[in-house]
């Protein structure tokens, strides 16, 4: 690792404040993607926010029918929460499939969406689900939000402080893990809400997390695994490597949709 | 500019000044020269490492030590308060030979007396499914969930000892 300094502001404010006035900062929400990069040296920022220290961050609560996660919620906490399981239980076994117990310990879902893993498990929930993502400045739709592999809409200094889940009718995701690192090869998320299907694929896209809309079409014809399944996927804009080929990846995506239509109804 | 660490190891109070960038694998082992805790793959998959922070398990290689800053640590070192008086998993490892070569052993203990904190009698598959971030390479697991099967018996039978 590098050298950097190290900062443990207690508000939002304490941490825009830091960020903005440093020369090249980073935060460090549960370090779980942050630190394995420092380690490597692919990264050498002057300075560390850690936001562990921020309450306000922290917590699940509804709004209406809007489930609102705290940006420091860890991967463990949504698993266990009894709120999550109640207005959305695939959000609850999405957060439980996520690494491993420990790697759930620290985790968290502002650090994943805002680090945009490709093959990273909450960008497909929240794509799906219509999620919107509440910063320091403004709130952001997933649709505007994840805009490419490891890239988002935010800016240089802006903070993920919310995630805001409005509660679909009925949703599941279905997850095909890399062995090793439970990483998704292909991850399925499928939710309905007000009559409308959305289908959100992670693992899969050569630009990172995506929405599969031959497949929502599908379904919107009929709510089935076999419909999902029938549906032909280009393998054209899938990403290859060691794991798995382009075509292999294409295949999968409508094997989980089915699973995930499966588990949904 | 170095940045000052107290917390909690094992019952006792330490303080040091470190560079930020010390991990907290090796502030335990190189400041503290608690080296029962271990460095196998540093990448955060092998589990070596598993301590426990504020009563979670964590992997020790990828926290800061001034992340733990202010929270009670708990390494192998402190599971039990003698030789003579094994911890139940400690004990339950050693009668189901559920080590060969010991290396991944600290952090296996650690992980699985966590899952026992949240789920008192597991099956089976839940154990194998919590040490997912554990890595052996001698026991092909299977005498390491038995042992842990094992321990939550024995745990499940005598008054929970508090961490």
């Amino acid at each position: 690792m590098y050298a950097f300094d190290y900062h443990k502001p207690s508000s939002v404010e304490e941490a825009a404040s830091l960020l903005a006035s440093k020369e090249d900062a980073t935060v460090v929400a549960g370090g779980q993607t942050l630190i394995p990069t420092l380690k490597h040296r692919l990264a050498q920022p002057t300075d560390l926010v850690d936001l562990s220290g921020v309450a306000e961050l922290k917590g699940v609560k509804m709004d209406g029918d809007t489930l609102v996660i705290g940006a420091m919620t860890t991967h463990a906490e949504v698993a266990a929460d009894a709120t999550v399981r109640s207005a959305i239980p695939a959000l609850a076994d999405l957060a439980d499939g996520i690494g491993d117990a420990q790697v759930r310990n620290c985790g968290t879902i502002g650090g994943s969406v805002s680090n945009n893993d490709p093959a990273a498990d909450y960008p497909a929930a929240l794509l799906a689900l219509g999620a919107t993502v509440v910063t320091t400045n403004r709130s952001i739709s997933a649709d505007d939000f994840f805009t490419g592999m490891f890239d988002t809409a935010l800016e240089p200094g802006e903070i993920v402080t919310e995630i805001r889940l409005p509660k679909p009718a009925r949703a599941a995701y279905a997850k095909f893990p890399n062995p090793a690192s439970r990483y998704a090869i292909v991850g399925v998320m499928v939710a309905e809400s007000g009559g409308q299907i959305r289908v959100a694929v992670t693992g899969a896209g050569q630009d990172g997390v995506f929405r599969a809309t031959d497949i929502e079409q599908a379904l919107s014809g009929a709510f089935s695994a076999e419909a999902a399944k029938a549906v032909k996927v280009s393998p054209e804009t899938m990403s290859a490597d060691i794991h798995a080929s382009a075509d292999y990846r294409a295949h999968l995506v409508s094997v989980m949709a089915s699973r995930a239509v499966a588990a949904c109804s | 500019m170095a940045v000052s660490v107290s917390l909690n190891v094992n019952g006792k109070s330490v303080s040091r000044e470190v560079e930020p960038r010390t991990l907290l694998v090796e502030f335990l082992r190189e400041e503290l020269g608690l080296t029962g805790t271990h460095v196998g793959c540093d990448t955060s998959q092998c589990g070596a490492c598993v301590v426990h922070v504020d009563g979670k398990s964590v992997k020790a290689c990828t926290m800061l030590a001034a992340q733990a800053n202010g929270t009670s640590v708990l390494t192998i070192e402190g599971l039990a308060p003698n030789p003579e008086d094994l911890h139940p998993m400690q004990a339950a490892f050693r009668d189901n030979h559920g080590l060969q070569c010991g290396f991944c052993t600290p952090g296996m203990i650690m992980s699985a007396v966590d899952l026992l904190q949240h789920n008192a009698d597991p099956s089976e598959q839940e154990v194998r499914e919590w040490l997912e971030g554990n890595i052996c390479r001698c026991t092909g697991y299977h005498n390491i969930v038995k042992a842990v099967l094992d321990a939550a018996g024995r745990m499940r039978g005598q008054p929970q000892a508090a961490e």
